[in-house]
């Protein structure tokens, strides 16, 4: 059985009378269930070795670059007083820092795989703690980002794809140029001026307390997190539906009298999903990049401000564990765009890649 | 217009009737349907043939309102009394889900791949009210049997099928809402030779059963005349032969279908080499004041390069017309093996 089965491999299914082939078709389904659920499996197993392979690669990569970057993490611990080098010496022992960079590496691998996550240098404190506290904020404005991109970006793309050329679609790519045109750190300064300055509509800082109360503080950082990527996103939409028009396919629908909102719906959206996914998919890391930017405009303690805040002091251990989650959700997003895929497209097939 | 009016006196109407058919696309010098003429009765059998670019493909599709974007029309095209080229958006959806359909020349473009065979089945049905859930896949599985299929094919996809498959789901479709006229676009050019042969019958078989009136688009004259009761030859957006398929086939009137059949391959005469016809269409960039076959008619005079054929009747042939100057003066030379 072929593994795309599609369109080379379908006509070897039977080219004779319609009872051959009919059976030659019964045969194949078993044949293709059977070794579908053994493909997942097999396709979980090797993303698990890609995430380990990938993860230890970022690591290693992360931990040169921090150890390789101009600056010394005692100068920060001092705080500007000078020290004998005696107490230099201590310090510099305390933190191992007078180690080979393979030891070092090495300890810190050690140490992550077995959860120690370290100790920040800024806040003597354990850096998973210091991550936990400020986990919900943030994923709370990637969330409510990421509903903004999905519903805004998606919902231009469909409404331009509608009538291209038309009024609605110049309004759309004039706005998303805009949009993709503009940093999230100016975004979140004109926000601020118009809606917390002038209209007083919003707070302008702090992320709040209680769901409601979060959720309305983070209104406008969401919306200056998530406008480059409706904007992006709307585009990717409208260009996916547009090619998907063109395809035979929506003209035999339309000349089978199926009305235009459905033939829009099912024949050229639904098809156009993949792209859209993939495209979602990015953009659901590059808002967890983005917050770094963002949190420090509005003041949000989240994980961004706090990578920002660590960068600035050198407070390697934070550095390092918030560059590797940021990898992980980027291993793990995509990982289940991979897995969405044959849902959206019953012609690929998990695993596809390897029996090809 | 006096003939719309003839079409719709009760005893002679016609399933598909174009009359003055002229089709016109932005930006070129002449019209890509030039005053078409065509008839296809009920439950008649009528293939169009044509060199790639004659226009018959357009022909075929105005039948159901679907002209290019930006293209004009005026004539009148009528399908079981009914004219398309007024037709608001419903009417049109009413005229493609009940009472035309038309069969594509490649299935694996035209069905979406990643919706189940069932759904392509039912769905102009469904989607226009016209029947319930159970109601149309009562009638997919009938067609299905029809066609040849098992009823399984209503849960796979596209891909999981043949091309041969696929082109009889594409018929079955047509038939769904048991039409009065089929229209079918070189239904058999994607597939391979054995599967064609297939398909023909299938369509001869389903077509004679359902009573349905069949307008076969084709470049293969062979094929025409295995298909078809009638013959219409089209050249640069005109018609210049029609008449009953055997006869056109076996004493062509106008020099253009003499041209087509003597340049089709034969295995019977494999001696010497394939007759070509010089030149090529003419482009939709010139206008044409005369004949538009004339630059490549090995008997044109000068006539015919300045004054555009009359449409005649042939003389002692029923329903046969001839758009040639020269056509009473003319012997030509026939298909081989069949007269």
């Amino acid at each position: 059985m072929s593994a795309v089965g599609g369109a080379s491999g379908g006509s070897s299914v039977g080219s004779g009378g319609a009872v051959g082939s009919a059976s030659a078709v019964s045969s194949g389904d078993a044949v293709r269930s059977a070794s579908a659920a053994s493909d997942v499996w097999r396709f979980a197993a090797r993303r698990a070795v890609e995430l380990a392979v990938t993860l230890l690669a970022a690591s290693f990569l992360i931990f040169s670059a921090v150890y390789l970057a101009p600056g010394r993490p005692e100068t920060f611990l001092l705080g500007g007083r000078s020290a004998t080098p005696e107490a230099l010496a201590s310090i510099r022992a305390h933190y191992h820092l007078n180690d080979p960079f393979p030891v070092q590496y090495w300890r810190w691998l050690t140490q992550m795989a077995h959860g120690d996550f370290g100790t920040s240098i800024q806040y003597r404190a354990p850096v998973l703690h210091l991550l936990t506290a400020r986990l919900p904020g943030t994923l709370m404005l990637i969330g409510m980002a990421a509903v903004l991109v999905a519903v805004l970006g998606i919902g231009a793309g469909r409404l331009s794809a509608r009538r291209p050329g038309g009024l609605v679609d110049q309004a759309v790519l004039v706005v998303t140029s805009v949009a993709v045109g503009t940093p999230s750190f100016v975004a979140a300064i004109v926000l601020i001026w118009v809606f917390s300055v002038r209209l007083g509509w919003f707070p302008s800082i702090g992320s709040g307390s209680g769901f409601f109360d979060m959720a309305y503080h983070l209104t406008l950082p969401a919306l200056a997190l998530s406008l480059y990527w409706v904007g992006t996103l709307a585009r990717v939409t409208r260009a996916a539906m547009l090619a998907e028009l063109s395809k035979e396919h929506v003209a035999v629908a339309r000349s089978r009298g199926i009305p235009e909102r459905i033939v829009l719906r099912r024949h050229v959206f639904r098809n156009a999903a993949g792209g859209i996914a993939t495209m979602s998919g990015l953009t659901i890391t590059g808002l967890v990049v983005s917050t770094v930017l963002v949190e420090s405009a509005f003041g949000l303690g989240g994980i961004g401000a706090f990578l920002d805040s660590s960068v600035s002091v050198k407070d390697f251990p934070v550095v390092q564990a918030i560059s590797l989650l940021i990898v992980t959700v980027f291993v793990a997003v995509n990982l289940v765009v991979d897995l969405t895929y044959p849902l959206l497209d019953p012609r690929v097939r998990l695993g596809a890649r390897n029996s090809a | 217009m006096n003939t719309a009016q003839r079409s719709q006196t009760p005893q002679k109407s016609q399933t598909l009737h174009i009359r003055g058919l002229r089709v016109s696309l932005p930006g070129t010098a002449r019209p890509v349907l030039d005053g078409v003429d065509l008839e296809v009765g009920a439950g008649q059998t009528v293939a169009l043939v044509g060199e790639s670019g004659s226009g018959k493909t357009l022909t075929s599709r105005a039948a159901l309102g679907m002209l290019p974007a930006g293209a004009t029309a005026s004539g009148v095209v009528e399908v079981d009394g009914q004219d398309v080229l007024t037709m608001d958006a419903r009417a049109l959806r009413r005229l493609r889900t009940t009472t035309a359909a038309m069969i594509f020349q490649d299935p694996r473009a035209g069905i979406n791949p990643v919706r189940r065979v069932g759904d392509f089945l039912t769905e102009a049905l469904r989607t226009n009210g016209a029947a319930d859930k159970r109601t149309a896949r009562k009638r997919a599985l009938a067609l299905l049997d029809a066609v040849g299929l098992p009823e399984r094919v209503l849960r796979q996809y596209p891909h999981e099928l043949s091309g041969g498959m696929l082109q009889r789901v594409m018929i079955a479709a047509s038939l769904m809402a048991d039409p009065v006229l089929l229209l079918a676009d070189e239904p058999t050019t994607a597939l391979d030779v054995t599967t064609q042969a297939e398909i023909i019958a299938l369509l001869r078989d389903l077509q004679s059963r359902f009573g349905t009136a069949l307008l076969f688009v084709t470049h293969d004259l062979e094929l025409a005349a295995v298909i078809a009761d009638r013959v219409a030859v089209m050249y640069a957006g005109r018609i210049v032969e029609t008449g009953p398929a055997e006869q056109v086939f076996a004493d062509p009137k106008h020099p253009y279908t003499a041209a087509l059949l003597a340049a089709t391959p034969r295995l019977d005469a494999p001696a010497g080499r394939l007759a070509v016809i010089p030149g090529r269409v003419p482009d939709l960039r010139t206008e044409i004041a005369g004949c538009a076959f004339a630059g490549r008619c090995a008997h044109a005079v000068d006539a015919c390069g300045q004054e555009r054929p009359e449409t005649a009747a042939v003389p002692d042939r029923s329903q046969a017309t001839v758009a040639c100057w020269r056509s009473s003066t003319l012997t030509l030379q026939g298909g081989a093996s069949r007269g």
